[in-house]
């Protein structure tokens, strides 16, 4: 690795090249022309800093990240139990087979619905909620704590708490029935059509917060005097955040928009605790996190569940690119494909 | 990106200005009205209700739940507390969890520190690749890569121990780290790397004596989400950890509950309990968590 990380451009051409105002600066502080014996030294010599300080990380990621990711592809040609060599090859069979489940499509349906949903329902009343929280109002730094309590605590806890209070005969149902709204007791968890949104609910409590704190801190890095300025024009509150507050915390909502939907389409955590993977079928909440699981690991088919597996890394890779591509372009300037340096 | 890479000192700064300043800044918007103060009570109620259900839940008996599922204690009870707290099971759980979450968090900070000011402060060819590379595993978390990292963590022999989770949590962990960090660290001054060399500081030292101190509050931010993060992950040691012993909480958490799914209340007493560490931890450090997602996302 160290071989490869080393650059061949003398210190000088380095400097040169200037788009980046970070690295380099230790070789080129020494005013006189450096005798090239000792440049080339100093590049042997940050070159193994190079690969002493990113190599054991570099080793852990690849080996612990993409090389799973890598086994996964190769896995996903066999049928496979999980043990010994993996010798019965089915080239595309289980991807043909993927593609072709209905139980599949369902629950890729669900992960593109909840990731629809969380956008739709939780970005407006994010920045709704910011911008109230965003003025000048007493116990401001309390409020942000309790917020965000609900996005600290475990998915395990928020699904035990909450399927427990969801229940038939659990909680809510008791307490509408004790402030007279009898008639809107649900089954909340088990009936198909209500479960999706029952689910929607629950993320929406988990995760609003992490909005409400992205948007509270997009807010904050807005200059003053730009409202300033606009005030000294007659502009009112309600401009002021039309024209300003939206456009200058676009960024933060894009990004938001990212994290939000790669996390639905990976949401495997709160849907196993509340449902179980077996109910969660019936109940018309499974995701693609839930499949793979169930078809793979439970079922012993390990060879399957990789194929899911990549299934599920493409598809994401594919959101992320496009949402990079056609959203993001200007925020992250190629942060992802190209690197921010 | 490298326009904003200044912005954790910057943000930092903001938040070290006295409070006359903030004040005079949310002072100019529209002030609070009742309007405000009721729509945050409320969004704070909302917030809240499900996590004192669970707390208060606890000081019941199950008798109490069947009877009013929505009612208060009558009389408090903390038998269920007091069970779960003399409970090995607990204690053993508690225990893990904690040296889990120490070790991810020490490796993810030590190796994340590390790559992050290669990232931030050499030159070299495949530095855009490399960088490319963590930023990219930002978008996989551990769910997709879980059954092939099974399949590893089981050639490696390390099947229901600590260190089967401890080590995937440090891999993975470290696309956040290097996000959060190389601004912070690509923002320290030249001037003081340039005074360092001529002091005749090597780089190396440079990095030990001035770097490691100067982003500490990045480090303490990406070291705390490092924790809480491992604290409450499910997947990992669902797939990993297979006897009761070497169980974390939150798969302590699950077996509880379906073990005495019968008795709710002794469900919410342990549930209570195992939330405890996490809140705790986030209330003490809150400050920092908040500013370094700031950090994040605009660097």
């Amino acid at each position: 690795m160290s071989d490869t990380l080393g650059t061949d451009t003398a210190p000088g051409q380095r400097q040169s090249q200037g788009t980046s105002r970070v690295g380099g600066t230790a070789t080129a502080v020494p005013p006189t022309p450096p005798r090239a014996a000792g440049r080339r030294r100093g590049r042997a010599r940050m070159r193994f800093e190079i690969a002493l300080l990113s190599g054991p990380a570099i080793f852990m990621f690849v080996a612990f990240v993409i090389f799973p990711v890598a086994l996964a592809a190769y896995y996903g040609f066999f049928r496979w139990q999980g043990y010994g060599p993996a010798t019965d090859w089915v080239g595309l069979n289980n991807y043909r087979l993927i593609f072709t489940d209905p139980a599949f499509q369902q629950v890729l349906w669900h992960n593109f619905l909840i990731a629809g949903l969380s956008l739709v329902i939780q970005g407006p009343l994010a920045i709704i909620l910011a911008l109230l929280l965003n003025q000048k109002i007493r116990g401001r730094s309390v409020i942000r704590v309790l917020i965000f309590v609900p996005y600290v605590i475990s998915e395990v806890i928020v699904g035990t708490g909450w399927s427990l209070m969801l229940q038939a005969s659990g909680a809510l149902n008791d307490l509408l029935a004790h402030i007279g709204l009898g008639s809107l007791q649900q089954d909340w968890l088990a009936d198909p059509k209500l479960a999706i949104w029952t689910l929607m609910a629950i993320i929406s409590w988990k995760y609003i917060g992490f909005a409400v704190i992205l948007m509270l801190a997009g807010l904050q890095s807005i200059p003053e005097e730009i409202y300033e300025a606009a005030q000294i024009d007659g502009a009112s509150y309600w401009q002021m955040q039309r024209r300003i507050t939206l456009p200058l915390l676009a960024p933060t909502i894009r990004i938001w928009g990212f994290l939000s939907i790669i996390g639905s389409l990976q949401l495997f955590d709160l849907v196993y605790i509340v449902w179980g993977q077996y109910v969660a079928g019936t109940a018309g909440t499974s995701t693609m996190a839930i499949y793979m699981v169930a078809q793979g690991r439970d079922a012993g088919n390990y060879g399957y569940g990789s194929a899911v597996a990549v299934v599920m890394f493409l598809i994401s890779l594919i959101v992320a690119l496009i949402y990079q591509r056609f959203v993001l372009r200007r925020d992250l300037r190629g942060a992802v494909t190209e690197g921010a340096v | 990106m490298s326009a904003t890479s200044a912005e954790p000192w910057s943000s930092a700064a903001k938040r070290r200005t006295p409070p006359g300043r903030r004040d005079s800044r949310a002072g100019r918007r529209r002030a609070g009205n009742p309007f405000t103060y009721f729509a945050a009570l409320l969004f704070i109620a909302i917030c809240i209700a499900p996590v004192l259900y669970i707390v208060i839940g606890g000081f019941r008996t199950t008798a109490q739940i069947t009877a009013s599922p929505a009612g208060l204690p009558h009389p408090w009870v903390v038998g269920n507390y007091t069970g779960v707290l003399t409970s090995v099971t607990f204690w053993g759980e508690l225990a893990n969890s904690t040296v889990v979450a120490l070790a991810s968090t020490l490796g993810i900070v030590v190796l994340g520190v590390m790559v992050s000011f290669v990232l931030a402060r050499y030159d070299f060819k495949l530095k855009g690749a490399m960088y490319s590379l963590f930023a990219a595993g930002l978008m996989f978390p551990l769910v997709i890569a879980i059954t092939p990292l099974y399949i590893v963590i089981k050639d490696l022999g390390l099947i229901d121990s600590l260190g089967g989770v401890i080590i995937p949590q440090i891999a993975f962990g470290l696309p956040t780290t290097v996000i959060i960090l190389v601004p912070f660290l690509r923002a320290i001054p030249k001037e003081i790397e340039e005074a360092a060399a001529i002091d005749g500081t090597s780089r190396l030292g440079f990095f030990f004596r001035m770097v490691i101190p100067l982003s500490l509050p990045g480090v303490v931010t990406v070291g705390i989400l490092a924790f809480i993060g491992s604290w409450n992950n499910y997947v990992l040691p669902l797939y990993i950890l297979n006897s009761q012993a070497n169980f974390t909480l939150p798969l302590g958490v699950q077996m509880f509950s379906s073990q005495y799914s019968q008795d709710t209340a002794k469900v919410l007493a342990f549930t209570s309990l195992a939330m405890l560490p996490a809140l705790v931890f986030f209330s003490i450090f809150q400050k920092r968590i908040v500013g370094g997602l700031t950090g994040a996302v605009k660097g």
